[in-house]
């Protein structure tokens, strides 16, 4: 449902989807509105989950999406606020800030920490919101809950046409 | 619905409401039986059920704290989460795929036909496929089996069709959308199938056999079944003469109720039934009930699974449709030339992308994990339901230190995968990749098992009381009025998924109990 608000507020994102689809991922998403995380703290985990996940035809927006829920969970429990705070003072503890290194340098930052309760938690979040987010559903090519739709009995269930269809015997026409 | 009284000590109490205890439940209260069903969970519908899978994750799985040891990925990859199974009325049938596969004969007799497998605690089962052959028959007509009772296979999705082609490209003969508790037609006053895809997360479409929407209602409407959702049992409890005399549960209020009881059936899954055993110790049972072998919680067994996905050139969209649109059978056979004893099924399985991007390679981050998720709608997936060894150190166990929100100690599964299951585990992924490769997937990806959906063998039946928890029917050796009423009783795992097999067990224990009653031996 937040996700949904969130969606409908940023217009950007449905642009940004589109460019997505075309190949062009440059328009900048909206921040949303944070209650725990600080524009740095926000602009680090933005980029840092962009290279746990790094795909590069889907834009800002779905990552901002698992930045709210980081925030979100970072306000209702003190612990993760703790986690988050902690975490992202260690990946700037190098000297350089970890928004201002290259990409590789990134991964490098995050492959050492890997194993901390920081990166876990940070990853368990993105991997469940991210990867229930129509928006990404989208550009990657799931097409969801078929329900409301009668299924896919009619949308395409057995439509691959790259390969035979087996024999009635394996496998019957549909009633 | 009936409503008896905790002192009415004339009635059966039952734990748990899935495949075998739900199906039992019905039997019971058909030949007249006052039940009492206690369900964990609470009553969902397909009205209630969703198409999101982290959605219905938590809506019906079993998340109560569990730890877990032993050399199976399971303990690194999902510590808290060896089993992937429902706390919902309608337990596990909720959630299952729908294949309804018969035991070979061979398989109920381990012990003989399986020779000198080192560190394999092999048993044969106290019975045979010709004493079950006219359950197993009931139990498909009941459970609208596919390519049983003239009712048509269903029709194979795109998953399937790549499975199809690769495995005739290598030689395999047997290949078919298998057979089905899922409706090809509308049946039992169910609709066929819509194709949905969401098998694992409730069918919506009511398709889909469980014992939520047939054998539990059908149970209501005699009048006779007492069914208490969010009921949480505790501990069987007994008399002087050792006999079971109730069960003591925590009502959903959290406040403990004793109802009394003439039969008591456990039905809880293969790691609740031994663990209520376990937490019902007592100064005449020491070591938990019904346990005088030493064998409750031993012998826990859970397939040799694993995946096979592939990735393609073109588009498969495997989500769409039934999860398991099909089946390869060439390999479930005994043959021992390949290197390990026992057999494999090859099922087509889909993940939505949600899940497959948290079980495709657990705990995995990075570019070629996204490049792999990016690839998702050209993926084709296959699953290995195999037979694994029965060992006697794996085992659910009381977790020393770890108490749950009841102050019962929490169950923890110990799985060492023995060098069979590796032999096998290994040799299946060789030949799922080879189907998939003989169809031109430019990259195929071994996936390590998922938390275990079929969990077996804890409470195993024997013909000697000294090596299993009970006999040919499921009575406990030791507790006349004390059975086990689900694939815990399961002596060996053989290859099939074994709900079909839980629920002919659970038709013709019905049967014995009511016999026994009847000569007044209960």
């Amino acid at each position: 449902m937040k996700r949904r608000e969130f969606l409908k507020a940023g217009a950007v994102v449905v642009m940004g989807t589109a460019a997505a689809a075309s190949g062009v991922a440059e328009i900048a998403a909206a921040e949303p509105q944070l209650h725990t995380l600080d524009p740095h703290q926000a602009e680090t985990l933005l980029k840092m989950t962009r290279r746990i996940f790094p795909h590069r035809r889907i834009d800002d927006g779905p990552y901002w999406s698992v930045v709210r829920d980081i925030d979100s969970a970072a306000k209702s429990d003190a612990g993760v606020a703790k986690l988050v705070r902690e975490g992202i003072a260690m990946l700037d503890a190098g000297g350089r800030r970890f928004v201002e290194m290259a990409e590789a340098e990134q991964t490098a930052a995050l492959k050492r920490i890997e194993n901390s309760a920081f990166f876990q938690k940070i990853r368990t979040i993105e991997l469940q919101t991210f990867y229930s987010d129509p928006a990404v559903w989208k550009v990657i090519g799931y097409q969801g809950p078929a329900y409301k739709f009668g299924g896919y009995i009619k949308r395409g269930f057995d439509d691959l046409a790259w390969l035979p269809d087996p024999p009635e015997s394996a496998s019957p026409k549909p009633a | 619905m009936a409503r008896y009284e905790l002192g009415d000590d004339s009635v059966i109490v039952i734990v748990g409401s899935g495949a075998g205890g739900g199906t039992l439940a019905n039997e019971l209260c058909h030949k007249g039986f006052k039940v009492v069903l206690l369900e964990a969970g609470q009553r969902q519908s397909p009205a209630t059920f969703r198409n999101e899978e982290w959605f219905a994750f938590n809506q019906l799985a079993w998340l109560d704290k569990r730890t877990t040891s032993g050399t199976w990925r399971i303990a690194k990859d999902f510590p808290n989460l060896p089993a992937w199974i429902c706390k919902t009325v309608g337990g596990t049938t909720v959630h299952w795929a729908g294949a309804s596969l018969r035991l070979q004969e061979h398989e109920f007799k381990a012990r003989t036909h399986y020779s000198n497998i080192k560190g394999a605690n092999l048993i044969d089962w106290p019975l045979s496929l010709a004493e079950l052959e006219p359950y197993y028959a009931k139990a498909e007509d009941r459970m609208g089996v596919t390519r049983t009772n003239d009712i048509p296979g269903l029709p194979g999705n795109n998953n399937f069709k790549v499975m199809y082609n690769g495995a005739v490209r290598v030689g395999y003969k047997t290949v078919n959308t298998g057979r089905m508790a899922i409706n090809s037609r509308p049946r039992d006053g169910r609709s066929a199938c819509w194709q949905l895809g969401f098998c694992f997360q409730g069918c919506k479409s009511g398709a889909k056999w469980s014992t939520l929407y047939t054998e539990i209602p059908a149970a209501e409407a005699t009048g006779k079944l007492d069914l208490r959702t969010e009921a949480m049992a505790l501990q069987i409890q007994h008399d002087s003469r050792g006999r079971a005399t109730g069960v003591l549960y925590a009502d959903h209020n959290g406040n403990h109720q004793f109802q009394k009881a003439r039969i008591v059936c456990v039905a809880a899954n293969s790691i609740e039934t031994p663990r209520l055993l376990l937490n019902s110790h007592s100064s005449t049972f020491p070591h938990g009930l019904a346990n005088s072998s030493g064998q409750v919680g031993r012998n826990y067994m859970r397939h040799t699974t694993g995946s096979v996905f592939g990735v393609f050139k073109q588009p498969v969209h495997m989500y769409r449709g039934t999860v398991m649109a099909g089946i390869i059978q060439d390999e479930a056979g005994l043959d021992t030339r390949r290197g390990f004893t026992g057999g494999f099924e090859l099922e087509t399985i889909s993940l939505g992308l949600p899940f497959a991007a948290a079980f495709l390679s657990p705990g995995a981050w990075g570019e070629d994990y996204a490049n792999l998720l990016d690839d998702y709608p050209n993926m084709a997936g296959m699953w290995i339901v195999g037979e694994d060894m029965p060992q006697e150190t794996n085992a659910v166990t009381l977790n020393p230190s770890e108490k749950d929100q009841f102050g019962l100690p929490v169950p923890n599964v110990h799985y060492d995968d023995h060098p069979n299951d590796l032999a096998m585990r290994s040799y299946a992924y060789k030949r799922g990749a080879a189907v998939y490769e003989a169809v031109g997937a430019v990259r195929t990806v071994a996936v390590p098992p998922y938390p275990s959906t079929h969990n077996l063998g804890t409470c195993w039946q024997s013909e000697k009381p000294s090596e299993g928890v009970c006999n040919k029917w499921g009575q406990t050796h030791d507790v006349a009025n004390l059975f086990i009423s689900d694939g815990s009783q399961f002596s060996s795992s053989a290859a099939e998924n074994p709900t079909l097999t839980i629920v002919t067990l659970a038709l013709r224990q019905a049967d014995y109990i009511a016999d026994q009653c009847t000569k007044r031996n209960l």
